[in-house]
């Protein structure tokens, strides 16, 4: 055990060295790494953002419903108490004829109010859901217009479908992405890794020579992988945070502007360590495929 | 310890470099594998130490057949040899105390044990002064014995070595064989390649003579 940890660390000592021999060659790969990191990350974080944006209007969603007109004001009411009793509904509100004409009058379209010689509107119900999602609303306006008292259901729901379908889009878009840029990380490692493995060809065969195993010739260069692609992802996950900060003044002018409050989220500490590990991984894979065809070319020779 | 049964090496391209060879070394003999150059000295010693595999034939080392070996098997085969390039192969990127270490170190070994071990095999090819030097700035008989030392410090029962001397001048090539002459009376099997006739004349031990791939008697 003692004799297996001596080894890893001699290892990592060799990766490390390595790294320090060619400082230059080596924060250049790991910026690359990190810009490759960065754009699927930085994606990310505007649809988190967008999403938590979109999130703040949802709320917003209702359905109207026109009773019909010979419906007393007391069946209504009675209605809306029944509807809100309803667990996927948030909230209920009953709007009077009356109220609906003062609605008119407020948003400045009183002269067609006054012009009109009785009262057309009828009484109506808003009603505000609990689940916003497409389907869910769609489920529950089926319902509402499905009641005997209601004359017509108004569902302004087209925003909330088209908001949804471009999210999705965009987490396809993160997903594609992620995938490339993932595969570029492992590639650009492998590129690296052949370059050392070049260079320290003469190593590679005189250790086989004299007895060491594929798995010992390997692991220096495993780890220069993994750190590589470590350093890689804390700079995508850098560069993304720095993003982030530099935006945020600008989002919440923007947002001022129109009349709200939105700060800009940046990377959680579990997103970074997540973004930093899983670079590592890739660093570690393209590291491991580099070194395999090199031992079995140095086989054929 | 070592049996070759009707070895033929052939390399892709037709040329046969050795034909038909038998050759049986027991341990403890010191065996001098003489012939002009190209006549397969130093593919012999590949084929024993499994980095080249026979055409036809058995190649038999410490009772393990060393042409059938698996790759994953390779690495331990080769720890119980001391293998003794005419090019030295050092690595030029450490010290002379490095490169004895990697020999241990792909062994496992590490720490104060090994590094008691270098300096135990550097002493015994005269090198202990120098072990903080880069190879580089070795002379050629010390670049020389210096892969010896690298190749004993793991104490192997069995030293192949390949034109040990060929690069140097008498007085180094005498400081090696006295070497040589050390462990194989301390019950090292040894086999050498040289065509040096003087120095098997001076040194006596078992000559082995090759011809265009063929054992003359």
């Amino acid at each position: 055990m003692k004799a297996w940890l001596a080894h890893h660390l001699h290892s990592l000592k060799i990766a490390v060295r390595r790294f320090l021999d060619a400082p230059v060659a080596g924060l250049f790969t790991i910026l690359v790494i990190g810009v490759a990191v960065a754009m699927p990350a930085g994606l990310y974080l505007l649809l988190d953002n967008l999403d938590r944006a979109a999130g703040g209007i949802r709320p917003q969603a209702e359905v109207t419903v026109f009773l019909k007109t010979e419906l007393a004001p007391a069946q209504g009411k009675a209605l809306a108490d029944r509807i809100a009793g309803q667990p996927e509904v948030a909230q209920v509100r009953f709007v009077s004829r009356q109220e609906g004409v003062g609605k008119l009058e407020a948003a400045g379209l009183s002269d067609i109010a006054a012009g009109l010689p009785d009262n057309p509107l009828p009484d109506a119900l808003v009603v505000t859901p609990r689940d916003t999602t497409p389907a869910a609303l769609e489920n529950l306006g089926t319902r509402l217009r499905q009641l005997e008292e209601a004359d017509r259901v108004l569902m302004d729901t087209d925003w909330i479908k088209r908001l949804a379908a471009l999210m999705g889009l965009g987490h396809d878009l993160v997903f594609m992405l992620s995938t490339m840029l993932g595969l570029a990380l492992a590639a650009i490692t492998a590129n690296t890794i052949r370059l050392q493995i070049y260079a320290q060809r003469d190593e590679i065969e005189v250790a086989r020579l004299i007895g060491a195993t594929d798995r010992f010739i390997r692991r220096p260069f495993l780890y220069f992988g993994g750190i590589q692609g470590l350093a890689g992802g804390l700079t995508g996950g850098a560069l993304v945070s720095l993003g982030a900060t530099l935006l945020d003044t600008s989002v919440e002018r923007v947002a001022a502007a129109y009349g709200a409050q939105f700060t800009l989220a940046s990377l959680t500490p579990l997103d970074l360590i997540l973004l930093a590990a899983l670079s590592a991984i890739l660093g570690w894979l393209g590291a491991y495929f580099a070194v395999g065809q090199a031992l079995r070319q140095v086989e054929q020779s | 310890m070592i049996e070759l049964a009707g070895v033929t090496k052939r390399y892709p391209g037709g040329h046969e470099a050795l034909s038909d060879v038998s050759l049986k070394i027991e341990q403890g003999e010191l065996v001098f594998l003489t012939g002009h150059s190209g006549a397969g000295k130093s593919t012999l010693l590949k084929l024993v130490a499994a980095i080249e595999r026979p055409t036809v034939g058995h190649v038999i080392v410490n009772s393990q057949n060393v042409g059938r070996m698996k790759r994953p098997a390779l690495p331990f085969f080769r720890r119980n040899i001391g293998l003794i390039f005419q090019d030295h192969k050092l690595l030029y990127d450490r010290s002379v105390f490095d490169n004895v270490l990697l020999a241990l170190h792909i062994q496992g070994l590490t720490g104060n044990d090994a590094a008691k071990r270098v300096r135990a095999a550097l002493d015994k090819v005269g090198l202990l002064k120098k072990e903080k030097a880069r190879p580089i700035t070795l002379s050629g008989g010390e670049q020389q014995r210096l892969c010896i030392a690298r190749a004993i410090v793991s104490r192997p029962a069995l030293v192949l070595a390949d034109e040990p001397t060929a690069n140097l001048d008498d007085a180094y090539a005498k400081d090696i064989m006295d070497m040589f002459r050390a462990f194989n009376e301390v019950g090292v099997t040894l086999l050498i390649s040289t065509h040096d006739q003087d120095l098997i004349q001076r040194y006596g031990g078992r000559n082995v003579h090759l011809a265009y791939g063929k054992l003359v008697q």
